[in-house]
């Protein structure tokens, strides 16, 4: 347990951290206030996000006729919008579950803010369903309840409901894997507050005392929740293609799409995690938990992912002109030289040819390389949902019905205010909760700590504390 | 125990396998012991402590279960078509037949994961006594920190026994002991 393990292998934590240094250094930057950086990128987040609460209340007092969607193009820039913020929630259930399945540990210096990053991404993007519907206050007629309109169901044969059900499933199952984590790291911040920030922690953290019984539970179900999340995670983005999929329009009606879709939901979501990691690790000094091994790894994620969606669309190519179907050749020819052509060309650059640049080692472990590359795979990946949606229907069956699509202000300021939503979430999150695991960095601290692994491991003192301990590590010790 | 006062004497220890060794070595000497608290989860110490295997996937299952019957059931129900149901209120999709089960997977699925994983997690906390507002003693406050705990129940116990858990601390390397009663 405590001897080195390899020189070869990284280490996941550098510094020579002891226990109470990783308390010290991921509990300690709830207690300080906060610097200016944060104030200013609070204030901005606030501000960008009453400017979306403005424009939604202009939506709802005006109409959805204040949006440029119109009869041809009816599903535009908020489905384009809810698909990408979607897409980006899948990272965090993927690093939290997938990961620990397959027990990849270096998902402990970046599960809780991807979690954390999950949910707030699924809350922006439930918010253009819900406001699409034009009539927001109606929404609940979407859950099948017993009602005195008939009583009327919904339609349980239509992919929308099952999308209703997906994603409400989604970010409960999100929250409360995300939650039970944090118990255990908010009972350390418990106790070490003083006065009220004592009792409200205390009231957050459930009564957590680190009782032997409740950490083997707790284990118990985070595996199983894992276990469950696995399957949820691919469902999620599965069953959003099949919004477009079992539809009948050309480019859409295609059974490639849940595979690329969760491909590519998974090439945006490790993106954005990115994009923050990168801003966290340095705004919060957590270099030595969040490392070039883990950016590394992501963008290895990223690379496969990125290939994945760059072949879909090769194969979509393809398999148009295979088909011999006229208006699917012609959907897709519209896609790469029709009047949305920027978008194809900014799709296939971002997604297709940016990532490519990870077959380069030295540019894997690149922080700059990483945070741009990161940029660009979410600027692509907004350009491909647009291809997807808004190209797809401008050009349909009749000719007289062409049209363009571009969006108004008000779109524009709903989805800058999501923005405002999710860093508003985050950097609130990122002040009040310790943004890595500290419980779980704690427990893989002897296996992939810099003094017990890699070129720096130093050989590690034996604790013989009485004649009798060692005849008791005999017996049954299995490290 | 609920209302019932506990005095307690407790050893915290620096390092996780100081203190296996001293749990193993209290098993040994067939000793009480009252709890271990650590702050993350000790890989083995289940074993050590000869806790029970959680049956928490149990109740994964059978509120995964529920679920799966929930979603299928309410669905038939409200759509009929099939021998067991004549439906609630059974409308005609584009033809389709009005028990379209291929069409239920989806929500059966997703609704199979949202119950077994409420169910789960509201089991655990009501299980370990855990809930928002709920205040459970703290022996130390550096035990979500970095210290690990060994605890012995010591109500009823006469001097020379405490006396004789005090020399077991020494013994097996606890940096500190202290008693509390909670």
């Amino acid at each position: 347990m405590s001897a080195a393990v390899s020189r070869i292998r990284e280490p996941l934590i550098f510094g020579n951290k002891n226990y109470h240094q990783i308390t010290e250094d991921l509990i300690g930057p709830t207690e300080k206030a906060p610097n200016r950086m944060w104030i200013i990128a609070f204030t901005l987040s606030v501000m960008t996000l009453g400017y979306g609460i403005f424009a939604l209340c202009w939506t709802f007092y005006f109409g959805i006729g204040t949006w440029n969607a119109n009869r041809t193009i009816g599903w535009a820039y908020d489905i384009t919008n809810f698909v990408w913020w979607i897409g980006i929630g899948h990272a965090g259930t993927l690093i939290s579950a997938i990961l620990l399945l397959f027990r990849q540990r270096w998902r402990t210096g970046v599960n809780r803010a991807a979690e954390a990053m999950t949910i707030f991404a699924v809350m922006c993007a439930g918010l253009f369903p819900a406001t699409h519907t034009g009539r927001p206050w109606f929404d609940f007629f979407m859950f099948p309840y017993p009602n005195t309109r008939g009583p009327l169901w919904v339609n349980f044969n239509s992919p929308l409901l099952w999308d209703l059900f997906a994603i409400s499933t989604y970010f409960t199952v999100s929250l409360l894997f995300w939650y039970t984590g944090l118990v255990p790291d908010l009972a350390s911040v418990r106790d070490r507050a003083k006065g009220v920030r004592k009792k409200l922690y205390a009231f957050f953290s459930m009564g957590w005392t680190g009782k032997a019984k409740h950490w083997q539970r707790h284990e118990y179900l985070s595996l199983i929740l894992a276990g469950i999340s696995t399957p949820l995670v691919l469902s999620v983005h599965t069953i959003v293609s099949f919004d477009f999929a079992t539809s009948v329009i050309p480019g859409w009606h295609t059974t490639i799409f849940p595979p690329y879709f969760v491909a590519g939901a998974i090439f945006s979501g490790f993106a954005m995690v990115q994009t923050l990691m990168i801003i966290t690790r340095k705004c919060f000094g957590l270099e030595g938990y969040i490392t070039t091994n883990h950016i590394e790894s992501m963008n290895k994620v990223i690379l496969v992912t990125g290939t994945m969606v760059g072949s879909a669309y090769l194969i979509e190519l393809f398999v148009a002109w295979y088909s011999g179907y006229i208006y699917e050749q012609f959907a897709f020819y519209n896609r790469v030289l029709g009047p949305y052509y920027w978008a194809y060309i900014g799709m296939m650059a971002c997604n297709l040819l940016s990532p490519q640049v990870y077959w380069s080692k030295k540019i894997r472990r690149s922080v700059w390389w990483t945070f741009f590359i990161s940029i660009f795979v979410n600027i692509g990946m907004w350009f491909e949902r647009f291809v997807i949606i808004a190209t797809t229907l401008a050009r349909d069956y009749l000719p007289s019905s062409w049209s363009y699509y571009w969006p108004s202000w008000v779109e524009i300021a709903i989805y800058l205010g999501t923005f405002g939503l999710f860093f508003t979430l985050y950097l609130v999150f990122a002040r009040v909760a310790p943004v890595v695991a500290a419980a779980e960095v704690k427990a893989i601290l002897k296996q992939y700590g810099d003094q017990y692994l890699g070129p720096d491991a130093k050989p590690q003192p034996h604790h013989h504390h009485s004649d009798e301990t060692e005849d008791v590590e005999s017996d049954g010790h299995h490290h | 125990m609920k209302g019932q006062h506990k005095e307690v004497l407790f050893g915290l220890y620096d390092d996780e396998v100081v203190l296996m060794n001293a749990i193993k070595k209290a098993k040994k000497q067939h000793l009480d012991i009252m709890d271990v608290y650590s702050p993350f989860p000790i890989h083995g110490l289940d074993t050590v402590l000869e806790l029970e295997e959680s049956r928490l996937h149990v109740v994964g299952f059978v509120f995964g279960m529920l679920g799966t019957l929930t979603a299928l059931i309410g669905m038939s129900w409200i759509f009929g078509g099939s021998l067991l149901f004549e439906g609630d209120w059974p409308t005609n999709f584009g033809g389709k037949p009005y028990w379209s089960l291929p069409a239920f997977v989806p929500i059966i699925f997703e609704l199979t994961v949202l119950f077994c994983a409420i169910g789960m997690t509201v089991v655990f906390y009501i299980i370990c006594g855990l809930g928002f507002g709920v205040n459970n003693p703290v022996l130390d406050d550096r035990i979500t920190d970095d210290k690990f705990c060994l605890a012995f129940q010591t109500n009823n116990m006469d001097s020379s026994s405490v006396d004789n858990l005090k020399g077991f601390f020494k013994a097996t390397g606890a940096e500190e002991v202290h008693s509390r009663t909670i």
